[in-house]
């Protein structure tokens, strides 16, 4: 069976609207050398690179791998690039883990970037195909009929997705990294904000940041001279579905629920409401929270939402939620998925600063793209069983 | 490492501009042969992975719309790198390498007559410093060339030979774009178009797509009666800067070889990856490839370049000599980025 792989080096960029300090291969290098850094070894130990972004259109660079590979220290050596819509930073991961898993190397640089500046990513994410009509405005037009069907399902009340976008902006301030710092943010600034796709204002929405994640992800017998104890993974899986048939419910998607009953099972976990200490979820627009509780079986289908008004995702909640502020308060898109992969790594491993959950010892990276219909997801673990 | 076979490979006819279907129609029925040949059923495949490029599609997620190729229900295990399908290949093998499951489908797509495929490749090269001077693929090619032939016996007629080989053996594929008999010399009174390249020394602008079943162990030897082993497969970049690399050589690809265990050059066939004639003559060199072998019997990517798929026709087309008995040893290799930049190298056997 597969050789075990643990994550030895964590790395990110401070995120941002516009980065214009760095040029694309700098911010990549920013991260990756934190990683570096982490994990207490150089470039010449790393055997391989896998590198993930979104769509190349976000920057007008195809296939990026090829520019970054002096970036990376690549040269000489394996470098592949994954893209999987807004999964991509899960997928990246776990395709860099799997190297470590076959037995195909001792050590891989895992980055994810993207530099959202370059260019406008919702009109990129606004395609224009031959004889169809165009009928979404970037990823919120196309998730808000998603959400609305949510909210008439469960009967959810209106302020739910609000005190979501609350409690990330607040735990945002405790993440030094993190793209939106809002010292003063109140629910009434957030239900005054600007509807852009009903029901998503304004403040309920993901930035648009430049940033990158890396991470150093190595075998039990590579382990090095970190300061920080691994971050074992005790499951990975990815999951997809068209994105568009009959019979395909886009609230509760089929292929979430198998991935996740997938990665539960391979890290042995039965009731993960209770087993998993803390979520890092893709939440990119607030209500996303509790319908991805729901999905992933941390509640009953209905009643995620339940959860978040009685404070189960908050920090000192049953399960805390992106403590790191998520993708709402920071959202360098192809990053933003081996962010919450990372985040989660961060606190089994000790190392959150400010915003370590006491105690972690189970926690569970999620992303999510396309039309809800690509899913990674990873659970890490202070200890290997 | 876990044995890993090809048990079946597909792939479209390569044609200049495939007007009436769009991706998902032309890679259709390739993913349904692939799978019908494997004898292993839809739903048990064990994982899928695609190779592609948005910007030939001129939209994002040229992937996403793909997966209606690939049916709907139960979501399947999947990934996809914005690569050649070489290395949706190659990662495949790594999760078989696992152990958990034991067959996977790799597939990928290129509708180059979408926009223009000299000017996308273009947009490959540094963002800050290349991309703007707008030097396209062709030209890069020409300068890799043009160094060649400074600084080795190579001659434009080597080249011409190359084109013409290519072109004579791909009349025997049904699937190639450019087939027919042309001698070197007359090849050679064709003008220049970036010289020293002529239009001969250059691959064609296709539409394509292919598919391949990869199977473990007992699976592949249950489905297939001449499995095509992978005994070896490795990839290794070099850097991108043009003016760090030596062009006339590749020690990417030399390396890769070197590693996949193609360092004897005892092969009955090799499949290069080589859209440019000079690209031919430096892969040759890198893998000490000599006359014994027989060089791109599927008349290669000159004769059938559909862009992401290329790569992943060359390990196809090796497997598929293996599978019907026509060659017991393969090499197979793949290339991406300007200049030979990037290189995966594939050893296949028979048992």
């Amino acid at each position: 069976m597969a050789n075990w792989c643990a994550v030895t080096g964590i790395g990110q960029t401070n995120h941002a609207a516009k980065r214009d300090d760095v040029s694309i291969a700098g911010l990549v290098r920013e991260a990756a050398l934190r990683a570096l850094d982490d994990a207490a070894i150089t470039w010449s130990d790393i055997d391989a690179v896998v590198i993930g972004k979104a769509p190349d259109m976000f920057e007008g660079v195809v296939m990026p791998e090829l520019y970054l590979a002096d970036a990376l220290g690549a040269a000489g050596k394996p470098i592949m690039r994954v893209h999987t819509a807004g999964s991509v930073g899960g997928s990246t991961a776990l395709v860099a883990a799997s190297l470590v898993q076959a037995g195909v190397h001792s050590r891989v640089l895992t980055v994810a970037f993207e530099k959202q500046s370059e260019s406008n990513a919702m009109w990129a994410l606004t395609p224009k195909i031959p004889f169809q009509p165009s009928v979404v405005a970037g990823a919120g037009g196309y998730f808000a009929p998603h959400i609305r069907e949510y909210i008439a399902r469960s009967k959810a009340p209106a302020d739910v997705g609000m005190r979501v976008a609350l409690k990330d902006r607040l735990n945002a301030l405790r993440n030094p990294y993190a793209h939106l710092h809002m010292q003063d943010i109140t629910l009434q600034q957030i239900e005054e904000s600007p509807m852009l796709w009903d029901p998503i204002r304004f403040h309920e929405t993901c930035p648009s940041s430049d940033g990158a994640c890396a991470m150093v992800l190595a075998s039990e017998d590579a382990l090095n001279g970190s300061q920080y104890p691994p971050g074992w993974i005790l499951g990975g899986a990815m999951r997809s579905e068209p994105i568009m048939f009959p019979g395909r419910d886009e609230v509760n998607p089929r292929a979430g629920r198998e991935c996740a009953a997938d990665v539960y099972g391979q890290a042995g976990i039965t009731s993960p409401i209770e087993e998993i200490d803390l979520a890092e979820i893709y939440v990119p627009f607030s209500w996303y929270e509790p319908m991805w509780l729901e999905n992933l079986g941390f509640a009953e289908e209905g009643a995620g939402w339940q959860k978040v008004l009685d404070g189960a995702t908050a920090p000192d909640g049953a399960l805390p939620v992106n403590l790191s502020g998520g993708v709402l308060s920071s959202n360098p898109v192809g990053a933003s998925g081996m962010l919450r992969f990372a985040e989660a790594a961060l606190q089994v491993r000790g190392q959150a600063g400010e915003h370590q959950h006491d105690g972690a010892r189970i926690a569970l990276g999620h992303a999510y793209g396309g039309g809800s219909q690509f899913f990674a997801m990873w659970i890490v673990g202070s200890e290997r069983p | 490492m876990r044995e890993v076979a090809i048990v079946s490979f597909a792939q479209s006819p390569s044609v200049r501009r495939d007007a009436q279907r769009n991706e998902v129609e032309i890679l259709l029925p390739v993913v349904r042969e692939a799978i019908d040949r494997s004898g292993i059923r839809r739903e048990e495949i064990g994982f899928t992975v695609s190779g592609s490029c948005d910007y030939l599609a001129g939209q994002p997620f040229a992937f996403v719309m793909a997966l209606d190729a690939i049916g709907a229900w139960p979501p399947i295990r999947e990934s996809h790198v914005e690569m050649d399908g070489a290395w949706a290949l190659y990662e495949a093998w790594v999760r078989l390498q696992h152990g958990d499951i034991d067959s996977a489908l790799v597939y990928s797509f290129g509708k180059s007559s979408l926009g223009n495929v000299r000017e996308v490749l273009t947009l490959q090269l540094d963002p800050y410093y290349t991309a703007p001077l707008w030097p396209d693929s062709i030209c890069l090619a020409a300068l890799q060339a043009r160094a060649l032939l400074e600084s080795s016996e190579y001659t434009e007629h080597d080249m011409a030979a190359v084109a013409a080989r290519s072109r004579r053996d791909a009349k025997t594929n049904p699937k190639a774009q450019l087939a027919g008999d042309f001698s070197a010399e007359a090849l050679l009174d064709e003008p220049y178009i970036a010289s020293p390249l002529r239009k001969h020394d250059c691959p064609p602008i296709s539409d394509g797509a292919a598919a391949v079943v990869l199977a473990a162990g007992d699976l592949a030897r249950r489905v297939c009666a001449r499995p095509a082993w992978i005994s070896g497969i490795d990839h290794r970049i070099e850097p991108h800067a043009l003016g760090a690399r030596d062009l006339t050589q590749s020690p990417s690809t030399a390396l890769a070889g070197q590693r996949a265990g193609a360092g004897d050059s005892r092969f009955d066939i090799a499949e290069l990856h080589a859209p440019f004639t000079h690209q031919e003559l430096i892969l040759r060199d890198a893998l000490g490839l000599n006359g014994d072998v027989s060089i791109n019997p599927s008349g290669g990517a000159l004769a059938a370049n559909p862009v992401m798929a290329a790569g992943l026709i060359r390990i196809g087309e090796a497997a598929q000599r293996i599978i019907a008995g026509d060659a017991a040893r393969a090499l197979a290799h793949a290339t991406s980025g300007p200049c030979l930049q990037q290189n995966l190298v594939c050893v296949l056997e028979a048992a």
